[in-house]
């Protein structure tokens, strides 16, 4: 076991000479947690809201959001605090860096979970029996369940599973073409459907962006617990990096 | 734990970043399995070494300081020693230039190397040693005499008589350590009215006025304020080109400020010697880890 994934276990944050360190730590640590949970919350809702037409979920989800971004900004706060008064190194340094990195892209996600709250609202009972809607509940299912097992890797700082949740995004990709495919013939066949099918293109998209960031985060779990560069690697080197020699 | 090879390294070139993408009729949004991400490798020392240590072990009467450390100390760039008080990287630095020899009791096995030669065999030289190897303290300690006499000292030792020598390297050597501006107009004056960084600087002139080949510094800027410490560390950036630098310090922020390699020891081992960058980002040690993230030991 390499020291970093000795040092993630539950004794990461009681080991600092300074006590006031260790609190620092672990409520940053928290607050990503629970920044999670809620754009989890936004996310589900938001897909249950598009696929079931509850306009009241999307009204809650849309004037929720700045809930998400109030966190970040505390977060990014406190984290540029304990760069500046710590001038933190090694692990430290590095969980400092996956949360700053972490929470730019759950924000982000909140920000798509608002966008396919506000086309639900104006989304017809029509769309919803006409448009590709069960492929977008897949797709919806999929990148919720990639973004919770996300979440849970960064919360255990699961390199293993981190690697397993990335490469799921294959398959958010690929749900994500068919849908688009399937818009696309039914566009051409009916051009008046244009402006409605844009909707659910976009909501597509949203869906598959938050798959993306979703890796995102499972790529800042390989880097604070191997201090290795993940991003635009393919997986064969993700996997590779993440279980290998750390030098 | 893996010391750093004297062979250059040999990673394999990285692909290139600007490979073509092939543009699908529908816009892929699949990540690229292509790039790689074109990360900085981690500095090697190459295979201009200047200092080599090998098994050094010293005892002071029946304690063992050092236990047996190998190392490599590159030409030309600033090494630095890290560890907690008594873990001996003050004694390895006096070993460098014979300082030990003093202290009674002293023991040395092992070896240490200057450019291919034995520095403990009886043949050497050691004021010659010590002047190709110069030393500057913690306390700047300036001789009581005159700015300009403090930098002539060592080549007057020589035998410099010429005044105009003199002059010049008195001149080049302030010039080198960033005093010349502040001190041009009262050489002739007590180097104890300078503040304490400019001592410490006149200490360094006097140092790299003799053209030594290494230049140690134990915690040259403990002494100091934070604008006298960055004015150090500026020179000693500035300095290295022409001088192999290895500095003490248990200002872990100066070591990664400053060193191009980072050395951590403890109770008396090299535990860790790499590249400054991977040292305090990725430390391959839980030791290393421990003391420079401050958790118990």
């Amino acid at each position: 076991m390499s020291s970093s994934q000795e040092s993630m276990e539950k004794n990461f944050f009681k080991q600092h000479i300074s006590q006031r360190f260790n609190v620092e730590l672990e409520e940053i640590h928290r607050k990503v947690m629970v920044m999670g949970g809620l754009v989890e919350e936004q996310l589900s809702e938001a897909i249950k809201a598009m696929a079931e037409g509850r306009m009241e979920l999307a009204e809650k989800v849309v004037i929720s959001d700045y809930k998400v971004n109030a966190l970040e900004v505390q977060l990014d706060e406190e984290c540029t605090q304990i760069l500046v008064r710590r001038q933190p190194t090694a692990s430290d340094l590095r969980l400092v860096v996956a949360v700053i990195k972490t929470i730019t892209d759950l924000e982000r996600i909140g920000d798509e979970a608002e966008r396919i709250g506000r086309m639900a609202l104006h989304f017809l009972e029509l769309d919803r029996k006409t448009g590709p809607i069960q492929e977008l509940g897949e797709l919806g299912a999929h990148v919720c369940s990639m973004l919770h097992s996300a979440l849970d890797a960064f919360a255990r700082m699961d390199v293993e599973q981190a690697v397993r949740v990335a490469q799921q995004d294959i398959h958010a990709d690929s749900q994500y073409e068919v849908i688009v495919h399937r818009l696309m013939d039914q566009m051409m066949n009916y051009p008046e459907t244009i402006p409605r099918a844009m909707d659910v293109v976009w909501t597509a998209r949203s869906l598959e962006r938050v798959g993306d960031r979703a890796r995102n985060i499972c790529e800042y779990v390989v880097y604070f617990v191997r201090g290795k560069n993940v991003r635009h690697t393919s997986y064969e080197q993700m996997a590779r990096e993440a279980t290998g020699d750390r030098r | 734990m893996s010391l750093m090879t004297t062979e250059a390294a040999t990673a394999p070139p990285p692909d290139s970043p600007e490979s073509p993408r092939l543009t699908p009729a529908i816009p892929s949004f699949t990540r690229g399995a292509t790039t790689r991400a074109a990360g900085k490798a981690p500095r090697e020392v190459g295979d201009e070494v200047c200092l080599k240590v090998d098994d050094l072990k010293l005892w002071y009467g029946k304690d063992q300081v050092l236990k047996g450390i190998d190392m490599r100390i590159p030409c030309r760039q600033i090494t630095a020693f890290i560890g907690p008080s008594g873990c001996g990287k003050s004694t390895l630095l006096r070993c460098f230039n014979r300082m030990n020899d003093l202290v009674n009791g002293c023991r040395i096995e092992g070896c240490i190397c200057l450019d291919g030669e034995d520095i403990y065999s009886r043949q050497v030289d050691v004021p010659e040693l010590r002047r190709r190897i110069g030393m500057v303290f913690q306390k700047p300690n300036p001789f009581p005499k005159t700015i300009y006499e403090n930098v002539a000292y060592g080549l007057r030792l020589q035998g410099v008589r010429n005044r105009r020598a003199l002059n010049e390297a008195v001149e080049r050597s302030l010039r080198r350590a960033a005093l010349w501006d502040e001190v041009k107009d009262r050489l002739h004056e007590n180097a104890f009215g300078l503040s304490g960084g400019q001592q410490q600087r006149l200490v360094i002139a006097r140092a790299i006025a003799v053209e030594p080949d290494v230049l140690l510094l134990d915690e040259p800027a403990s002494a100091l304020d934070p604008l006298a410490t960055l004015k150090i560390e500026e020179l000693m950036l500035e300095l290295k080109d022409q001088y192999t630098i290895v500095i003490v310090t248990h200002n872990m922020q100066q070591a990664a400020r400053v060193s191009d390699f980072t050395a951590f020891l403890y109770m008396g081992e090299l535990i860790e010697f790499a590249d400054t960058d991977t040292l305090f980002t990725t430390p391959a040690n839980k030791q290393t880890e421990d003391y420079i993230t401050g958790r118990y030991g």
